[in-house]
Parts: structure tokens; C-alpha cells; sequence
């Protein structure tokens, strides 16, 4: 008990953003409050009841101050909404070279997979000043991926996916929450983000797995039977799936859209409702038959033989960057590492 | 007509509402507003103690950071009954079923409310309620949270769901039928020359609370009548396994829940504006403003549901919309605390226990409603969603907004409702307790929230344990200032010095009956010839 | 309003105690059940949002279901209810005139109508049973998208479930408008018992009316957006 934090540490591009409008509001809110308390300070005491046959005289209103006290506050909040708009739509839009983490929630642990394969429970590495966007599914109850330090959450919804963004500032270790109360360990389902140097970062993934999350999406992809029907190239019964990701398909309905997360996802899970054009409603359901794991590792395989044009500087493993992890020995399941960098952090306890 | 047999104010032990009649079955068959209100207060009471038992425990759990006190089932459940009581139980119907049913219609200068009857089928309906949910308690309790999520409460939860869940949804009826008796009341039965914009504030306000109760609980019923149906039989309606939405049960409980905000403080604005031009001796400033402002509240109530969900699957523009309406509330709210704070200017102000609890009120309602301004901000909205922050908010509202108020109110109208008087000496000391406690438990949790505590956390980081030992100080010194009205006010119920009819000297036709009342309130329909707030009329009307 | 009626001059005055003369009385009961209505229009329209919602998600699911319907059962149970709703508004008027026989004869036609859409009710219920399609006890469809048509049949129980529990709660309150008329109850200046009752059975009617082309009718003829 001898530590008494009043303020959380900055270590996202967001948290100064984040702050500064919070400092806003503040300046607005302790103005008002200060205003008010003197008020009623002063009027407490000038105005006390002295003699008690005294019957003030009554003031019925005024509208000029109505007018004022509605307006200028309703300006001040204005700001506060359009500044807030602005800082939402930015936390929750990512950008598109955001390099890609996959979170699934379930009670009550944060399982966290990158696309190179490594995989960790209640931990996640990332590296300084680069964008990382979480694609983010639950099993089981509504969680939500908290991290204060870099001022983000979002709730991870079952029967979907979320997502959220940041790019970390500043090395060192950060609390990771479950936000949204899942029942009985709730509060056990908490955790540690490690911010690592780009040079680190690239140390702890080349010990990570022995494939990477479209490798094992291409095994899962033979395992349940899929390749039976659909060739990545050759169109037959199945639509091929080469190029489909982030591509625009037309239905048979006549609708046209975009196959992204949600669209791969349904079609797995409930492939009739929504047939590509030229299709036969064929596919079974595989609704309760698939984990959300195995679900992000085909979607990974899916994108990695997607459309995705190829960013020229690719420096970790990407999506599509198939095999190129493949050599490294020993997986590495799960794993806390002890030797992360606390250099800035709070030291772990 | 019954009236010609009710004794004149002239005679010497006059026959009132506490001494008309006797017996158990006197009281529970009782269709006498004033009576009931008395039922209410004592279960309202009761269900008070309870949920305060059950935010002890937590605040206990919560004063090291290990979870040692009980085990995490068990605290889920405390967290889960101490909303679903304190909210369905006591603050829902604290000042409305209270206050308003014994204050109403005398405020009008009418017998009764309009449908008698029905107002005893609400105390029994809210009494069944809170009889299951009690059962729900002591069979083991429900760890859903009192939001009931799906599909956590449909489809995970192993614990007694269905049983609160039904008292929940009995209790709704309660609510609704309370609220469309005070409207039709407030249509219908008001004295002669009694206009609406003569009426007193407090009618307003427990207007515009009785058309959120009519409008908004009916969705909540439906809400958890559908989590009912869901759980029972295994079927999918929000369930995504079944090819459900959880998020549209998210919307339908909060179009209820949020309004259900207002049910809760509206009554308590009511409260303040009578305690304030009271005790100040001044008709309240821009009186059409902040009668107005009160019915803004309720209709705007109805539209920002959403800024519950920003951080949901909810599309960024529809929350931006929700975040635009949500600063829109503001404004009212603001109205009325600068209109309060103008009131006193030039009064003549008298510092006794409800003026206490009044000004108490507006000092922690400015900061309960300022730190809203966080949360309608998206952006910030985001880092301080499901943390303290936003525990502290809402009790700053509810407990240092409505529990004030309706302890303020309580005190106001405690000589009309008892005929006595209680010590006013401890009445102010424990005024200052409860204001001292509350900033001590709930300040601290604001900085908490910033520093990221989610809610509902049975253990936490040590980083976070010494405000929270600020809080669990803080809400025992609470609990001595609640606990002290109890005594002194079940005291002078029996001890204390007989009430005169007008101990404050007061305005508004409650204070021309007799303290207690005669059960049919007025001898005649009384006839009203002034605004309720002519302070300078007061001494030649005195009856 | 109040003031459109005087005081009731009566032997055994229906005016309660609270009430000031029988305009105000008549007044507040009106207001009341209008309110109660608007109660009834936010509860289920909870449950028509819910539908919408899921509907719009689910089309193809939803137009499958909807093609177990009984759509002739519906129809025969649309005009019987606006049969009925024709009734009541006799009876009310017969009220009105203080026709206290008319009453009667209205009322007992309304409740026998109401009785005749419950009776068809439950039948096409037995139907869903032998059918198999009661979810969540015997629910046996096996095509595509078995939840979301399982949705459809949760959304049709419980929708015309609640809607058949207000028939029911009409029928008691047609009993008791019965009782008062055969008590010759009702005057000229008498007569919002019936008045209030007709509001509620006319709404419950009205709920019928947007169930029925919700669940019987739309979906059947579902064809999909335009097939370009």
C-alpha cells in the first residue's frame, strides 16, 4: 500500500489526445463548479436569515440569463461533442497498414495469437510506434479489451468480430482488463501488455512458432473438409477462394459486398445467408462445430491468398508472408516472458 | 357525500388519517393515498437497509485488494443485488410512491389520488416483486449485474435469474401504474384554480418522471420477458449462437434504463425547488424555465439510450447522434441548478435540516452532472466506460442526488406525515455526516475510474488499493449518516413534540390541512386564488 | 371536458368518493386507459422492433417460417376480430343511450366472437404442435438456417401468445360491462365502464391487425430483392 498513482501513464499516440480533451472538459467543469460553490457560498451568508418576518422580495426570472446559462454551456459542451466525435471515429478506425493481432476473449482468459503463429495467454507483445490493429471474437459471454494506458477499449461481442487500433509510445509494461463483467473471475481476467523495442520485438517473435496462423489455417482448411469442395483457383460447386478477401462480391440476390472478417465468417458459420451469385445454397452449416481459434486461423489463411495488395515494407511477418516463419525450431505455446523490457514500465508484481 | 361527516378543524383531538381507523387490515386494505404512502416508506425502507447491507459488504471486499473477504461468486451477487435492489426497490419508488403519494393530492387539494384502488394494487404488485426478489436473495442471489446482459444471464449464469427477473418485471407494473395515476390525478383532480402554471414544482417534476414511467417500463418489460423466455427454453432471441443479437437487448434495456435515470432524479429536482424557495422565502427564479426543463428531461430522456454503447458493436454514427442528443440533457439540468442557485439570491435563508440536505444536494448534483460531460464525450467515453468513473457519476446522481433529496423531503414533510417533531439539532449533524461520508467514499472514484478500474471487480491491482481504502472509510461514515435519521425520526414518531400545521411557514395547500391530515384531506375542495409561491401573501393567509 | 356533465342525481350513485361529480370521474377513467394504451403500444412495440430487427437480418429465414402459417386461419380470424371490434362499438353506443338490453346483446356478441378467434387460435396452435414447430419443446425443422426460422416461430408465440393474453383479460372485462348492464347500470350520464373497456378491446383488435400481415402475409410472398 505505498504507492498512490493519481494519473495513468501516457503510452499510446491516443493517450495525449485522449488527455488533452479530458483536461478540456475539466477546465470547463471545475469552472462551473467553482462558479456555482461561490455562489452559493456567498449568497449563503449575505442572504441568511436575520430577522425571521423579513419576506424577500421576489425576482420572477430573467430571460436574457436563461438565455445565456443555456447557450454559452450548450457552446462549451459543442466543442466537447464535435472534439469527442472526432477522437472516437479515430480510435475506432484503423488504419490500413496496421499490422494485425487477433484477441479472443473467453471466461475468463485473453487468448492472443499474431499472424506468425505465437500465441499467448493473459500477455501481448507489441512494438513501439507501429499501428497495431486486434481483431477481436469471444466463445463465450460479452468481454471488453481494456488497456488504460493507451486509453482504448472495445467490447469483444459474441457472434462477431471487433476491432480496435493503437500504436504504443513508450516501452514497458501496461495493464490489460476485461471491462465488461463475464462472471465469476472477471476480475481474474486481467493481464499485461508489453510495449518492446522494434529491434526486441523482432527477437521475441523470431522464437516463437513453428507456423504461422495461415499455415495452420491451410491444415485446418484440409481437416474440415473444405478443400473438398472449394479449390483456391478453379471454380466448381464452390466459389475458389483466391483473391475473394477484400474483394466485392455479388450475390444471388442481386446484392453486392465486400468480403471482409464479418462476411468470411458468416459464410462459414451460416453459409445460407448470403450465396454468392452463380451458387447453389449447397454448403452445410458449421455453426458449434468450429472454435473461434480455428475460425481467426482460416480467416487468416483466406486473407493471406486474398487480394490484399502486398505493402512494400513489410517488416514482421505479415498475413500473407506464408512459410517465411516456417524454419524457426520449438513452438512456443503460450507464453508469459519474464525477460520483457521494463526499463519505463511499472516494474510487474 | 363523505366529506359532510369529517370533523371541522376546530375540534379538540381531531380524527386523522393515523387515527381513523385501527387494526393490521385497516392499514393493508387501506385505499387512502396517505396510508399507502406509509406502507411504501416502510418497504422502501426496509429494501434501503438491504441494499445498504450489500454496499457495506462490497465496500468491505473492496478495502484490500486481494478479494478475501468473500469468494468472486459471492461478490458478484452482492454487486448484482445491491443494484437491482437499491434501483427497482428504493430509488424507483423512494420519492414518487413516497412523497408524491402523500404530498400529491393534498398538493392539489384533492381527496385522493384518482384511482385509489389501483395505487394499493401498485404497493402489493411492487411488494410481490420484491418478495421474489428477496427469495432470489436468500436462495443464493443472481450475479447477471442488474443490466442482465445476454447472453451471460440467458444462457452462462447459474444463478437465479428467472425469480429476480420476474420480481423485476412485476415491480415494472408497479411503476406504470403509479406513474398513470399521478397523470391522470394531475389532469383531472386539481382544486379550482389551481392552473398549471400555478402548480407547484414539485408536481412537475413527479409529472414528467410519471410519463417516463408509463412509456419507458413497458420496454424493459419486454426486455426481460424476452431474457426470460430465452433462458427457459433455450431458444434464440439474443443469443448469437442461435443467431441472436445480444446488442438489441443492450438497446431495449437501456431505452428503458436510461429514462430510468431521470425516474430517479427528476422527483428529486421536484423536491429541491420546494426546499429551496421554502427555506428561502422566495418564489423560485424563472419558475416557467425550470417546470419546463423538467419535461425536456423527460423527453430527451427518451432519446440517448445509445451513449451506453460506444463501445459495442453500435455504428460510430449512430453513437455520434446519441453523443450529440446526450450533451442536449445538459442544458435542463443546468437550467435548473442555475435557476436554484438564483433563488437564493436577495432570500432569506434558514439553515435547517432539509435546507441542508438541499444545498447539499446541488453541490454534489453539479458534480455529478458535470462528470456526465466525460461520458456523453465519445472519446473520453471510451477510456472511462465500465471503469469507477463511471460508478462515481451515477452515484453522485443517485445517492448524492435523489438519497439527498429524499431525505431533504423527508424531513420537509416528516411533521405533515407524523404529526411531530424530530430534533432538528441531529438532523442537521447528520446532514453533514452524510455529505462528509459521500465525498470521502465517492471522490476517490473518480480518480480510480481515470486510472482504469473496471467496475465490478471482486480484486484489483495494489496500485488502486489506498483510494480505495479512502472509499470504504468514507462509506462507513456514510452509513452512520444514514443510520442516525432512522433513530431520531422512529424516535419522534412516538416521542417527539406534537407538529403544528405549518412548521416552515410554508406555501402550498398541504400546509392548511392538519398535521397529521384528516383522511379526506380537505373539508371542502379548497379554492386557489394565488401562484403556490407568494411568500409575501404568507401572513394573512395562515388559516 | 369535465364540465359536459353534471352530477349525478341517482339512488345508488356509481360516482366514487375521490371524484368531485361523474364528469371528472369520467375524465380521469378516459385519460387512464388511454395512457394504459400508450403503455401497451411501448410494450409491444418492443416486441415489433425485435421482430423488424431480426427480420430485416434475416429475410430468407424469416419468409421460409412464415410459409407454415395458416393463412386462411389468419383471415377468418382477422374478420372475426373486426367483427367483434364492430360489436363493441354497438355496445358502447347502446351504453351511451343508456339501452341497457342493446348492451347485453352487443356484449355477449363480442365476447362470443372474441371467444371464436381464441378457440381458431389454439387450433392453429395444435397445428404448430403436430407440426412440430414449437421452439424449444418440439421444435423438428431441419432445413437450412434452422435457428433463424426457429426465431420467427419464438417471435409468433410469443406475439400472438401475448396478444391472445389480452384477449383473455378483455373477455373478464366484457364479463363485468355485462353484469353492469344486466344491472341496468348504464344511463346517459352513465356510461365510460363501457366506453373505457370498448378503447381496450379495440386495441387489442388493432394489435391483430399489424400481427397478422407481419407474420402471415409479407414473408409468404418473400421473393428476395430483385434478381438482377
Amino acid at each position: 500500500m505505498n504507492e498512490l498513482p493519481l494519473f495513468p501513464p501516457q503510452a499510446s499516440t491516443m493517450s495525449a489526445e485522449v488527455d488533452n480533451l479530458f483536461f478540456y472538459i475539466t477546465a470547463v467543469a471545475a469552472f462551473f463548479t467553482v462558479a456555482i460553490y461561490i455562489c452559493l457560498g456567498v449568497f449563503a451568508v449575505l442572504y441568511r436569515r436575520r430577522d425571521p418576518r423579513f419576506v424577500p422580495r421576489p425576482i420572477l426570472g430573467s430571460t436574457i440569463l436563461e438565455t445565456t446559462w443555456s447557450v454559452v454551456p450548450l457552446g462549451l459542451a459543442m466543442v466537447m461533442f464535435g472534439w469527442g466525435a472526432k477522437l472516437y471515429y479515430d480510435q475506432y478506425t484503423p488504419p490500413e497498414n496496421a499490422h494485425e493481432i487477433f484477441v479472443i476473449g473467453k471466461q475468463w482468459m485473453w487468448k492472443t495469437q499474431h499472424p506468425s503463429g505465437q500465441r499467448e495467454i493473459n500477455e501481448l507483445h507489441v512494438p513501439v510506434g507501429r499501428p497495431i490493429k486486434l481483431t477481436m471474437a469471444t466463445q463465450d459471454v460479452i468481454h471488453s479489451f481494456y488497456i488504460p494506458a493507451f486509453r482504448i477499449k472495445r467490447d469483444v461481442i459474441p457472434g462477431t468480430y471487433t476491432s480496435m487500433w493503437f500504436t504504443a509510445t513508450k516501452p514497458g509494461r501496461y495493464r490489460l482488463f476485461c471491462a465488461e463483467y463475464c462472471g465469476t473471475s472477471h476480475s481474474g481476467m486481467i493481464g499485461w501488455v508489453t510495449v518492446m523495442e522494434p529491434g526486441d520485438f523482432e527477437n521475441w517473435l523470431s522464437g516463437g512458432a513453428s507456423e504461422s496462423m495461415a499455415q495452420s489455417g491451410e491444415k485446418l482448411f484440409s481437416q474440415y473438409g473444405c478443400a473438398s469442395c472449394h479449390s483456391n483457383d478453379q471454380p466448381g460447386r464452390c466459389p475458389p477462394f483466391r483473391g475473394v478477401y477484400g474483394s466485392t462480391q455479388q450475390l444471388t440476390d442481386g446484392r453486392r459486398i465486400l468480403a471482409d472478417d464479418a462476411y468470411i465468417r458468416e459464410s462459414i458459420l451460416n453459409p445460407q445467408a448470403k450465396i454468392v451469385a452463380g451458387y447453389q445454397p449447397i454448403m452445410p452449416t458449421y455453426q458449434g462445430q468450429i472454435s473461434e481459434e480455428d475460425l481467426l486461423r482460416l480467416l487468416a489463411y483466406i486473407k493471406s491468398i486474398g487480394q490484399r495488395p502486398q505493402p512494400a515494407s513489410e517488416g514482421i511477418a505479415e498475413g500473407p508472408a506464408r512459410g517465411t516463419m516456417g524454419a524457426t525450431p520449438a513452438p512456443r505455446e503460450a507464453t508469459t516472458n519474464p525477460q520483457a523490457p521494463t526499463k519505463t514500465g511499472r516494474p510487474p508484481r | 357525500m363523505r366529506i359532510a361527516s369529517q370533523p371541522t378543524y376546530a375540534e379538540k383531538v381531531p380524527i386523522n388519517y393515523l387515527n381513523a381507523e385501527h387494526g393490521l387490515k385497516s392499514w393493508l386494505l387501506t385505499v387512502d393515498h396517505k396510508r399507502i404512502a406509509i406502507l411504501y416508506l416502510l418497504s422502501v425502507t426496509a429494501f434501503f437497509l438491504v441494499g445498504g447491507l450489500f454496499a457495506l459488504l462490497i465496500r468491505l471486499e473492496l478495502l484490500t485488494p486481494q478479494g478475501d473477504l468473500v469468494r468472486s461468486d459471492v461478490y458478484n451477487r452482492l454487486f448484482t443485488m445491491h443494484g437491482i435492489v437499491m434501483i427497482f426497490f428504493f430509488l424507483i419508488p423512494s420519492i414518487p410512491a413516497v412523497l408524491g403519494n402523500f404530498i400529491i393530492p393534498i398538493m392539489l387539494g384533492a381527496r385522493d389520488l384518482a384511482f385509489p384502488k389501483l395505487n394499493l394494487l401498485s404497493w402489493y404488485l411492487y411488494m410481490i416483486g420484491g418478495i421474489l426478489t428477496l427469495y432470489a436473495v436468500l436462495a443464493g442471489g443472481v450475479g447477471t449485474g442488474w443490466t442482465f446482459y445476454t447472453p451471460y444471464s440467458t444462457v452462462y449464469s447459474n444463478s437465479h435469474v428467472m425469480v429476480t427477473a420476474i420480481g423485476v418485471f412485476i415491480t415494472g407494473f408497479s411503476s406504470i401504474l403509479t406513474g398513470l395515476n399521478f397523470i391522470v390525478t394531475t389532469h383531472t383532480m386539481r382544486a379550482p384554480g389551481l392552473t398549471w402554471s400555478r402548480m407547484p414544482l414539485f408536481m412537475w417534476s413527479l409529472y414528467a418522471t410519471s410519463l417516463i414511467q408509463v412509456l419507458g417500463t413497458p420496454v424493459l418489460a419486454i426486455a426481460i420477458l424476452l431474457v426470460g423466455i430465452e433462458r427457459l427454453w433455450g431458444v434464440g432471441i439474443f443469443n448469437p449462437a442461435l443467431g441472436g443479437d445480444p446488442v438489441l437487448f443492450q438497446h431495449l434495456f437501456w431505452f428503458y434504463s436510461h429514462p430510468a435515470v431521470y425516474i430517479m432524479v427528476l422527483p428529486a429536482f421536484g423536491v429541491i425547488s420546494e426546499l429551496i424557495q421554502n427555506f428561502s422565502k422566495k418564489r423560485i427564479f424563472g419558475y416557467k424555465f425550470v417546470a419546463g426543463a423538467s419535461v425536456a428531461i423527460a423527453v430527451y430522456g427518451f432519446l440517448v439510450w445509445g451513449h451506453h454503447m460506444f463501445t459495442t458493436t453500435q455504428s460510430v454514427y449512430a453513437g455520434m447522434i446519441f453523443s450529440f442528443l446526450s450533451f442536449f440533457i445538459a442544458i435542463p439540468s443546468a437550467i435548473k441548478v442555475f435557476n436554484w442557485t438564483a433563488t437564493l439570491y436577495q432570500g432569506s435563508i434558514s439553515y435547517q435540516t432539509p435546507m441542508l440536505y438541499a444545498i447539499g444536494f446541488i453541490g454534489l448534483f453539479v458534480i455529478g452532472g458535470l462528470t456526465g460531460l466525460y461520458l456523453a464525450t465519445m472519446g473520453v467515453d471510451i477510456h472511462v466506460h465500465d471503469t469507477y468513473f463511471v460508478v462515481a457519476h451515477f452515484h453522485f446522481i443517485m445517492v448524492g442526488g435523489s438519497v439527498l433529496a429524499y431525505l431533504g423531503g423527508i424531513h420537509y414533510w416528516w411533521p405533515k406525515i407524523s404529526g411531530k417533531m424530530y430534533p432538528d439539532g441531529w438532523g442537521r449533524f447528520s446532514a453533514l455526516v452524510v455529505f462528509v461520508g459521500f465525498n470521502l467514499t465517492f471522490l476517490p472514484q473518480f480518480i480510480l475510474g481515470y486510472l482504469g478500474m473496471p467496475r465490478r471487480y471482486h480484486a484489483y491491482p495494489e496500485e488502486f488499493w489506498v483510494l480505495n481504502v479512502f472509499s470504504t472509510a468514507g462509506a462507513s461514515i456514510l452509513g452512520v449518516g444514514y443510520f442516525l435519521p432512522l433513530v431520531y425520526l422512529i424516535w419522534s414518531w412516538f416521542y417527539g413534540p406534537e407538529a403544528p400545521a405549518n412548521p416552515w411557514q410554508a406555501r402550498g395547500l398541504e400546509w392548511q390541512v392538519p398535521s397529521p391530515p384528516p383522511t379526506t384531506n380537505f373539508p371542502a375542495p379548497p379554492l386557489v386564488t394565488q401562484e403556490t409561491y407568494e411568500y409575501s401573501l404568507e401572513e394573512a393567509e395562515v388559516v | 371536458m369535465s364540465e359536459t356533465l353534471t352530477h349525478s342525481q341517482h339512488g345508488t350513485s356509481p360516482l366514487q368518493h375521490q371524484f368531485d361529480d361523474l364528469g371528472q370521474q369520467w375524465h380521469a377513467n378516459t385519460i387512464g386507459m388511454w395512457l394504459f394504451l400508450a403503455t401497451e403500444i411501448l410494450f409491444f412495440g418492443g416486441l415489433f422492433v425485435s421482430y423488424l430487427v431480426y427480420r430485416s437480418t434475416y429475410p430468407e429465414a424469416f419468409a421460409e417460417a412464415s410459409r407454415h402459417m395458416d393463412v386462411l386461419a389468419g383471415t377468418v380470424n382477422t374478420a372475426v376480430l373486426i367483427g367483434s371490434s364492430l360489436m363493441m362499438a354497438l355496445a358502447v353506443q347502446s351504453a351511451q343511450l343508456g339501452a341497457n338490453k342493446l348492451v347485453q346483446r352487443f356484449t355477449l356478441l363480442t365476447m362470443f366472437l372474441g371467444t371464436v378467434f381464441l378457440v381458431i387460435k389454439v387450433w392453429e396452435y395444435y397445428h404448430k404442435y403436430t407440426e412440430q414447430l414449437i421452439p424449444g419443446a418440439n421444435f423438428a425443422y431441419e432445413g437450412a438456417m434452422r435457428h433463424q426460422v426457429e426465431m420467427l416461430f419464438v417471435f409468433y408465440f410469443v406475439m400472438t401468445g401475448m396478444h391472445a393474453l389480452h384477449m383473455f383479460i378483455g373477455l373478464g372485462l366484457l364479463t363485468y360491462i355485462l353484469i353492469l348492464a344486466r344491472r341496468n347500470a348504464f344511463s346517459r350520464e352513465y356510461f365510460f365502464p363501457a366506453e373505457v373497456v370498448g378503447l381496450y378491446w379495440h386495441f387489442v383488435d388493432l394489435v391483430w391487425i399489424f400481427l397478422f400481415p407481419l407474420l402471415y402475409l409479407i414473408g409468404a410472398h418473400y421473393q428476395g430483392p430483385v434478381h438482377k
